[in-house]
């Protein structure tokens, strides 16, 4: 167990390298910093003195250490925006974007498992064939597409639910979100259909197709053998059966829904890090767009760290132990 | 219901079972009629295809879709247990009727332990607390001689070897005290020592209890050792029952006579296996001057004297636990100074059970593996300081393997004709107008028939790409042919005719074949010398016969005592070697 968690830290070292020299990469070239700072007004000279002040002067590589260490200890440098440390800024909007990211999460639980395991078991009824179909159109729908139909159709049309932004937040423990007031509910129904409009299709699918296999065989037929009730051979002994890729392969798509916010939260105006993120690189803010890319690699790394956990946990066959 | 007291434990009567499909009704069992009494075991023979498991999938209404019964009704213990309801069904099965299923590691689920799969089948089936199931499922592990049942309870399924999960499934099978058991091939994925504890328990715990057996195998060794009757099953007949002596012994169908005639005789060694004919007609073997042929040319003319092979204190070892600290990492000892010699000409026999380390030796000469330590030298060429690939070829083209699985080892996208042309053509061992020919003579040869060429591997049946698997091996015109448990996955009918047709190369081809298999009385039929292997160790090196009449090594004694044998057979017309 000790060895497996050296071993992923390891790798998640080198993955986060690779993102932070990716990230820096974005920042040396994405204009001059300087004419951010500074109006018409300033001197070439003046301005040569500033380069060789800031650093911008020096050698890559020089740079880049500065920048990781300075990374390392959460320093991004300072919005040129709002004037405020880059990374602060991100966090701020963070727990905006996770809710969002929850909440579509709960909405594809929710429904691929229970519709998944639906079409598996009865594969001839016309609903699942009804389901697949959909899910086949689900997939090739792009999500700003699914977005605007949805809001077209309950808020401009029905005028059931608020079109854009994230509504009243309240206060719980400390922590500020929509998840506490009617109105942030309200907010948060069609920004998480349509970001879970994504992903639904390909896990209904997933989840039939691992039940169709654990179905047929044979620790299935052995326990209709043993005079088990068809309930519990369904929903216990295949569905855990099943559940297993599902875990895998949905932790790593948690990971990329996060980068799928960045077309919901701007379509829906919703005050998240994905928003800002378009923002920054219309206003060129580099400290903000390097941390955001940082914070959601180290939020990818993380993720797919914990469901190789979780596997190891729910798979007794697996162990951690062993594979050192 | 309706309930006769004159009937029998399981009274099968007219059963008739149909596959609907498209192309029409495939009837798997045709107008089967017979009956099982408590504490009996009745065998169940016949080849792959015959329908044997089908029956009792369908007795207790689990046949896979589309199949139905068509006709004909089933009674346990004069109830009608045919048409049931599902609910009805169900509570049939586990309670009246238990089921054991063939491969262990598969038939119990691997994410539950052991204590919640055996107390969940007592809590449904019988009305008792959740202590008194646990208790129940206890003294049931140790019934079924699992050692520390508290222990083992708690463990999951693959945290016990193949042996010990089938005691398992066989537990769980009893623990609601059924009046009939239904095994379907219990011990085919077991080797023989554990097949044969297997066995004994099951015989036992059958005539304690009085429990009714139905006994579904394709292994007449299983059958002799076992049954008190046998029901002989061909493409969905019975084509003859009766007590299992005279079964056995004086057959009267034509296709039992057949069968047994198939089974590889521990006994004695034959020339050839005779009357094997019934089932899967081979095309005759299409005759060609060897001599004068391509195949017969070959191009590695005996140069040197001494032994082909020679394999010299081979070490092989594969990690098991790989950590960073060299000292906290483990290994299993695959092939432990491992030494033989294969003369020329010559069929040597390795033998042992699974995990001894037969085809990590097959696959370290095949050059698939590299040895720790050892050498390996064919005709003098030491194989392990070989180093590049370009050095090899010529050494691979003179060995040649058959695998054991005919269904994964050739590539389904490829036709027939460009699985055997391959070889010839990557070593350039013909000009490009004669490989045509030479595959079509090669598939003729091996009794396939030239029009197979045209074809793609899952047309055929498993014995048939085990002839496929053949005419590639020789393809290079090998010397060497590493057959890796080439029989094991087919019919004995099938195995008589693929282990006459590699003894009818053999002599035509002056081949010389290291022969790899767990079953001993086809290596006893095959093999002019054997080898017997243990736990990556070679104890016992000797003449065949002299192995088998008088073993030297306690391991070798004991693996030949366990063999299952049925020697009260008729011995007529059964050519014996000299």
């Amino acid at each position: 167990m000790f060895t497996f968690l050296l071993k992923r830290l390891v790798q998640a070292t080198i993955v986060m390298l690779v993102i932070s020299l990716v990230a820096f990469a974005v920042k040396d070239n994405l204009g001059d910093p300087l004419r951010e700072l500074t109006g018409q007004s300033v001197s070439e000279a003046e301005r040569q003195k500033m380069r060789t002040e800031m650093g911008l002067n020096d050698p890559f590589v020089v740079q880049y250490k500065r920048f990781l260490i300075n990374a390392v200890q959460g320093d991004f440098g300072t919005s040129y925006t709002f004037n405020r440390p880059a990374l602060e800024v991100i966090l701020d909007r963070l727990v905006a974007t996770l809710e969002l990211v929850f909440a579509a999460t709960l909405i594809i639980i929710g429904l691929s498992i229970p519709l998944g395991v639906y079409c598996a078991i009865n594969p001839k009824h016309g609903f699942s064939k009804l389901v697949m179909a959909i899910s086949s159109i689900g997939i090739s729908i792009p999500v700003f597409l699914t977005a605007i139909l949805l809001m077209y159709v309950f808020s401009i049309e029905l005028g059931w639910l608020p079109a854009y932004g994230r509504g009243e937040t309240a206060n719980w423990l400390g922590w500020e979100s929509g998840f506490f007031t009617l109105d942030g509910l309200a907010h948060l129904i069609l920004p998480a259909f349509a970001l879970a409009s994504i992903m639904l299709p390909l896990f209904i699918r997933l989840v039939r197709s691992e039940m169709i296999e654990q179905l047929s065989s044979e620790y299935v037929k052995f326990a209709y053998a043993k005079g088990l009730p068809q309930r519990r051979v369904w929903y216990l002994h295949a569905l855990k059966n099943t559940l297993l890729p599902v875990l895998t392969v949905g932790g790593v798509q948690i990971g990329t829904m996060v980068a799928y916010t960045i077309l919901t939260e701007k379509v829906f105006q919703w005050p998240g890090t994905g928003f800002l993120f378009l923002d920054s690189i219309q206003r060129t803010d580099t400290p903000v767009i390097t941390a955001y890319v940082i914070v959601v690699g180290l939020i990818f790394v993380i993720t797919n760290t914990i469901v190789d956990l979780l596997y190891g946990l729910i798979n007794p066959t697996v162990n951690l132990t062993a594979k050192g | 219901m309706t309930q006769d007291k004159n009937m029998s434990l399981l009274e099968v009567q007219h059963l008739q079972i149909e596959y609907p499909s498209r192309h029409g009704v495939m009837v798997a069992v045709k107008d089967l009629s017979f009956s099982i009494t408590a504490g009996e075991i009745v065998g169940i023979v016949g080849e792959s295809g015959a329908g044997k498991s089908t029956i009792g999938n369908a007795i207790i209404d689990l046949l896979s879709p589309p199949g139905v019964i068509a006709q004909g009704e089933v009674y346990l213990n004069g109830n009608k247990i045919s048409g049931l309801s599902r609910e009805q069904m169900r509570q049939v099965r586990g309670s009246k009727i238990g089921f054991i299923f063939q491969d262990p590691m598969t038939s119990l689920n691997s994410l539950f332990t052991i204590e919640q799969q055996m107390v969940e089948t007592v809590l449904a089936n019988m009305d008792v607390s959740r202590e008194q199931a646990y208790q129940r499922s206890l003294d049931m592990l140790a019934a079924v001689g699992i050692p520390e049942p508290e222990l083992r309870i708690k463990q999951y399924p693959h945290q016990f070897s193949g042996g010990m999960r089938q005691r398992v499934v066989i537990a769980i099978a009893l623990i609601c005290e059924p009046e009939l058991i239904i095994a379907d091939e219990p011990t085919t994925a077991l080797d023989v020592s554990i097949q044969d504890q297997i066995l004994e328990l099951i015989k036992k715990l059958c005539k304690e209890r009085q429990v009714g057996c139905m006994l579904v195998t394709h292994d007449m060794g299983v059958v002799a050792s076992v049954t008190d009757k046998v029901a002989v099953m061909y493409r969905g007949q019975l084509v003859e029952m009766g007590s299992t002596a005279q079964v056995l012994g004086a057959p009267n169908h034509e296709y039992t006579k057949s069968l047994i005639s198939a089974v590889p005789r521990s006994d004695l060694k034959l020339v050839r296996f005779p009357l094997v004919n019934y089932i899967e007609t081979a095309e005759e073997i299409h005759q060609l001057d060897i001599a004068n042929h391509w195949l017969g040319q070959s191009q590695d003319q005996k140069q040197y004297q001494g032994p082909l092979l020679k394999v010299e204190n081979v070490n092989l070892r594969f990690t098991t636990k790989d950590s960073i600290f060299p000292s906290r990492r483990e290994y299993v000892q695959a092939s432990n100074n491992v030494s033989f010699e294969i003369h020329e000409g010559e069929t040597f026999g390795l033998v042992g059970e699974s995990g001894s380390g037969k085809s990590t030796i097959a696959r370290a000469i095949a050059g698939l593996y590299t040895p720790q330590s050892g050498n390996i030298t064919f005709e003098g060429v030491e194989l392990t300081e070989l180093k590049s690939e370009q050095a090899r070829r010529p050494l691979r083209r003179q060995m040649q393997m058959v695998f054991q699985n005919p269904y994964t080892s050739m590539n389904p996208r490829m036709k027939v004709a460009d699985i055997i042309a391959e070889p010839i053509r990557f070593h350039r061992l013909a000009e490009k107008h004669q490989v045509d020919q030479i595959v079509s003579d090669l598939l003729d040869h091996v009794g396939l028939g030239r029009k197979a060429g045209l074809k793609y591997p899952h047309e055929f049946s498993g014995g048939q790409r085990q002839r496929i698997s053949i005419a590639r091996a020789l393809a290079t015109r090998p010397r060497l042919l590493i057959c890796d448990e080439p029989t094991s996955a087919l019919d004995v009918s099938v195995q008589a005719q693929i282990l006459n047709l590699l003894k009818d190369l053999q002599d035509e081809l002056n081949l010389t074949m290291l022969f790899i298999s767990h079953d001993l009385p086809v290596i006893r039929q095959m093999c002019d010398r054997i080898g017997v292997m243990k736990h990556g160790h070679l104890v016992e090196v000797g003449n065949s016969e002299q192995i088998f009449t008088a073993p030297q090594h306690e391991y070798s004694k004991n693996l030949i005592s366990l063999m299952p044998s049925f020697a009260a057979f008729s011995k007529q017309n059964l050519q014996i070697a000299k």
